[in-house]
This record gives structure tokens, C-alpha cells and sequence, in this order.
């Protein structure tokens, strides 16, 4: 199963509230998907500094807060710019005038115990095994502003219950993705990407999805672009939700067997794998409500 | 009597439990918010009315009397009705009217994906267009579109007719259009009549099976297999 759900905030009206609406989404998808849970969340920043959102998986085997701020005492040596940390629980999002993809491969590289979740300007991600409710209470989805979020609940399928294996799934700057479905194809497609420079942190098959927009994208694709060579490329089935720096898109593959509802009103879009999620968001009897078709790629921008 | 149900305040077991210890009467069903299972299972000759959009499985197992829905429906709508009528006034998303085996369905708006799979004999009208591989394997009854039809249309369909005013993407395997006789064009008056809806029997095209699935063809297996066969 898992659910999805997307919310796209086109006016300022309720973007103080974009947490707070999708810990709404996200309570109502708790049932299609009670092991684990994620949200990203997408904000103006500020221009040229990167957040790196990072999580160290098992507190248990000692890794204190001190651990974070020696971490990024190394990083800013890579870097040659400063970091700053911000610890919330498990996860830590550093921030730094540096480059962000150089910032991600060095902890890949050089920091085993710690997951790089996203990297970007605009964007965190935070996630966790349990509860949903649980997970969103925890990194305090409910009081975070913004433009546009995408969040997941997970039944696992593919992978183990991980908090790794939870998503959303960045590899890009700045892009995400979640994923109801499985793919057939994702170890050569994992094989093939990695050939392209692409890093992976699981084995999960969503995140070969994730990191074949990033390629894409890198190469030039506009997220359109990208998703109609996704159309040829992922095998399997899948509803995505896709957060990119100024936009929101929606993929789902030719036979549809996934679940999406998408409603619009002219202050938000909403995309969900159950109406009961979009249900919870204001003004949604006066939205215009649509099941997207199969195979056909659906975007939103802030900037249109 | 008529009694009404608010979603947000009564829970939808109780609800439910309420419809299926119903005899007689009509019940008012407010505040659904995507709700799963609404009004499922009904046993009795009761009208129920769901004012808003309802989830999965909304009327599934109809077994008698009417279910409204002033909305949309998500997947599984009345899947495996028995009888009975259940109408929806705005749109149905997957498998509506799924393995039904008789009864009305009556789908003002669009269907999705899967309209009438594996009907075996519920009688199925959609206002507006169905989506692809409706009718899938379909075994018996009617399906009536009075819009178009999307991709692979009737796919390994056994038997039941599929008749459709607008456009058909594409047929499905063994799914082939079919002469259009006087039985059909009375098949089509009663099932408009009985959905409420206005439209020319004569504009409609039949498509049904080509029954070429049916058996076994020696052609079909492969010619090494075919000389051991002949050995």
C-alpha cells in the first residue's frame, strides 16, 4: 500500500499553515501506511546557502549531540565555508554557504553512520519509523511555513522498515520524491545511474527513482523532460509526488493501478492517494477535483 | 422515517450497524469526507442519501434497495452489487461496479480506470467517459457509456454487452464491435430510461466478445511442441 499525499501552496494565504495542513494530509493517510512516515518541506531560504538535512539513524550505538558538531568542524574544512548545525532528535540540518553536492558525497563518503536525507536551498526532509503521528509531532511538522510539502506513509514492500528505507527519497539538490509501488527494474537502473555519477544510501528501489530524476535534471531536463524519459525507463508500477526547488509534478505509470486524487482550488493543489486526505483542507468544496490519468505527467511551478 | 447520520459525529461502524439493522425507511448520510465502506452491505429495502464524497468500497455487496451518492466515489464502488440501485451524481476513480452480478449502477459523471471488471451481470450507466481495460474479462450484463471509452476496452471479455456513444481508444484482446439488433435497442431504452438519463439508442455502438479465447487452438502453441504432439 503507502500513502502519498502533496500539497502546493500557488498563493501566500496559507503558506504559515503548510504544516499544519499536511500533518493533517498525512494523519488521514496513517492507515495505508503505519511503519513509517516522512515529510519534506519546501521554503523561500535564502539564495547560495544550502541545508543539508542529515539523520544518524542509531542514536543507540552512541552517537551524541557533541557527534553532529564535530562532524561539521570536518565538513567545513572540505567545504572551506562554515557550518552551522541545528539538532532536532535524530536528525541534524546543517547549513552552509558551501556546495551542497560536494557537501553530500564527502558524508557519504566519510560519515557511514549518517544518512544524507536532502540537500538544497529550499528544502528539508525529515523521517522515521512508527507511527506517523508520532514522526510528525517529533520534527514538529505542524509549526513549519512554506511553499509546498510532500510526505509518505509507509507499508514496506520492497525493503526492510528502515528508517532509511522511508521516505521521501532525495539524491539532487533540492528534488524529492515519494512513491507508492514497486519497481521491477531498479537494480540495473541503480547499476546504470551510479555509472553516471549518481550516489545511492539504500537499497531501496524508490530511491533509484529519485536518482534518476536527479540525472536527468543534471543533464539539463526540465522536471517535465525528466519524467516523460521516466515514462520509458522505470518498469513497474508507481504513483509519484515530486517536490522540485519552484514546482510540484505528479507521474503515475500506464495502468494506474496506484490510487491519486488531485484537487485545485486558486490558492492551492492538493494530491493525495485517498480524497479523505484532501478532504481536511480549507475551501476544498469550492476545489476542482480530478483523478490524474494514467502515463501523463502533470506539473505545477511557482513560477507560472 | 428518515433519520440522518452525521460522519463527523457518528462513527461509521455505527453507522453501518444502524443501516444493517434497518427494515424499512430512508437515511440521510452527511459530512462523509472520503470515508471507506459507507452504507456497504445493505440487506434491506432502505434509500440511503450520502450527501459529499465518499472513499473505497462505498455500497459494496449492495444486496437490495438504493444507496444516493451526491458526490464523488472512490475506488471499488457497489463492487459485487447483487441487486438493487446505486447511483452517484459526480464521479466514480477505480473499478466501479466491480464483479457485480446484478442490479442498477448509475454513474452520473466519469468512470476510471476498470469500469464493470469481471461484471457478471449488473447493468452499468456512465453519463460520462470510462477509463481504460473497462470491462475487463467482463462475464455478463450491460455496460452503457454515454460518453468515450479509453484504452483496451473490454480486454478478454467473456460475454456482456458493451455499448458506447463517444469514441473507444482501443478494443481489448477478443473485444470486437458487434451488430447493433432490435433486442439491444430495448436493452438500451430500459437501461436509459432506468438511469434517468436522455440519449439516442441508435447512436450507440455494441461491442462484445469475439469468443476466440474460449477454447483451446493447436494453432496457438508453438511448432516444436506441435511435432511432439504429431509424433
Amino acid at each position: 500500500m503507502c500513502g502519498i499525499v502533496g500539497l502546493f501552496l500557488k498563493t501566500d494565504k496559507y503558506r504559515p499553515e503548510l504544516g499544519r495542513l499536511t500533518a493533517l494530509m498525512l494523519h488521514e493517510m496513517k492507515e495505508r501506511g503505519p511503519d513509517s512516515a516522512g515529510f519534506a518541506i519546501y521554503d523561500e531560504g535564502q539564495p547560495g546557502r544550502t541545508r543539508i538535512t542529515l539523520l544518524a539513524e542509531n542514536l543507540a550505538s552512541g552517537w551524541v549531540d557533541q557527534d553532529w558538531f564535530d562532524t561539521a568542524k570536518k565538513l567545513e574544512g572540505v567545504l572551506g565555508a562554515s557550518v552551522d548545525v541545528r539538532v532536532i532528535h535524530d536528525h541534524a540540518v546543517f547549513e552552509t554557504d558551501g556546495d551542497g553536492r560536494l557537501a553530500r558525497q564527502w558524508i557519504i563518503d566519510n560519515a557511514p553512520e549518517l544518512a544524507v536525507l536532502s540537500h538544497g536551498s529550499q528544502i528539508e526532509i525529515f523521517k522515521s519509523v512508527g507511527d506517523p503521528d508520532l514522526v510528525a509531532s517529533r520534527y514538529d511538522l505542524a509549526s513549519r511555513s512554506g511553499t509546498h510539502a510532500i510526505a509518505h506513509t509507509r507499508m514496506a514492500t520492497e525493503s526492510a522498515v528502515t528508517t532509511n528505507g522511508s521516505h521521501p527519497f532525495a539524491t539532487g539538490a533540492n528534488t524529492c520524491l515519494v512513491h507508492n509501488g514497486s519497481l521491477s527494474n531498479h537494480n540495473q537502473l541503480r547499476e546504470q545511474l551510479m555509472r553516471k555519477g549518481e550516489s545511492f544510501q539504500t537499497e531501496n528501489d524508490s530511491e533509484v527513482a529519485a536518482g534518476y530524476l536527479s540525472w536527468r535534471m543534471r543533464e539539463g531536463d526540465t522536471i517535465d523532460h525528466a519524467l516523460k524519459h521516466a515514462l520509458e525507463d522505470l518498469d513497474g508500477f508507481y504513483t509519484f509526488a515530486i517536490g522540485v526547488e519552484d514546482g510540484f509534478a505528479i507521474l503515475r505509470d500506464p495502468i494506474a493501478c496506484k490510487p491519486a486524487v488531485v484537487a485545485e482550488t486558486q490558492d492551492w493543489v492538493a494530491m493525495s492517494s485517498e480524497y479523505r486526505a484532501i478532504a481536511q483542507l480549507p475551501d476544498v468544496e469550492h476545489a476542482t477535483l480530478f483523478e490524474p490519468d494514467p502515463g501523463k505527467i502533470y506539473s505545477w511551478s511557482l513560477n507560472s | 422515517m428518515s433519520s440522518t447520520f452525521d460522519l463527523s459525529e457518528v462513527s461509521l461502524r455505527e453507522l453501518n450497524r444502524s443501516l444493517h439493522e434497518a427494515s424499512s425507511g430512508t437515511f440521510r448520510i452527511t459530512n462523509p469526507r472520503g470515508a471507506h465502506a459507507v452504507a456497504a452491505g445493505i440487506d434491506a429495502d432502505i434509500a440511503v442519501e450520502v450527501d459529499g464524497s465518499v472513499g473505497y468500497y462505498c455500497a459494496g455487496m449492495h444486496q437490495v434497495g438504493s444507496v444516493t451518492v451526491n458526490g464523488n466515489a472512490s475506488t471499488g464502488l457497489a463492487e459485487n452489487i447483487m441487486s438493487g440501485t446505486v447511483r452517484i451524481t459526480g464521479s466514480a476513480t477505480m473499478s466501479a461496479g466491480a464483479t457485480g452480478n446484478g442490479g442498477l449502477l448509475v454513474i452520473e459523471g466519469n468512470a476510471g480506470a476498470r469500469c464493470g471488471i469481471s461484471m457478471k451481470g449488473v447493468d452499468i450507466v456512465v453519463g460520462g467517459n470510462v477509463g481504460h481495460m473497462s470491462a475487463f474479462m467482463a462475464q455478463a450484463g450491460n455496460l452503457v457509456v454515454l460518453g468515450d471509452a479509453d484504452a483496451d476496452l473490454g480486454d478478454s471479455i467473456y460475454e456482456a454487452n458493451l455499448f458506447v456513444r463517444g469514441s473507444v481508444a482501443s478494443l481489448g484482446t477478443d473485444c470486437v464491435e458487434k451488430e447493433v439488433r432490435l433486442e439491444h435497442i430495448e436493452t438500451l431504452k430500459r437501461l436509459l430510461e432506468a438511469a434517468g438519463m436522455s440519449a439516442e439508442p441508435g447512436d450507440f455502438k455494441r461491442y462484445g466478445s469475439a469468443r476466440q479465447l474460449y477454447n483451446f487452438h493447436v494453432d496457438d502453441i508453438d511448432a516444436e511442441v506441435q511435432q511432439k504432439v504429431a509424433k
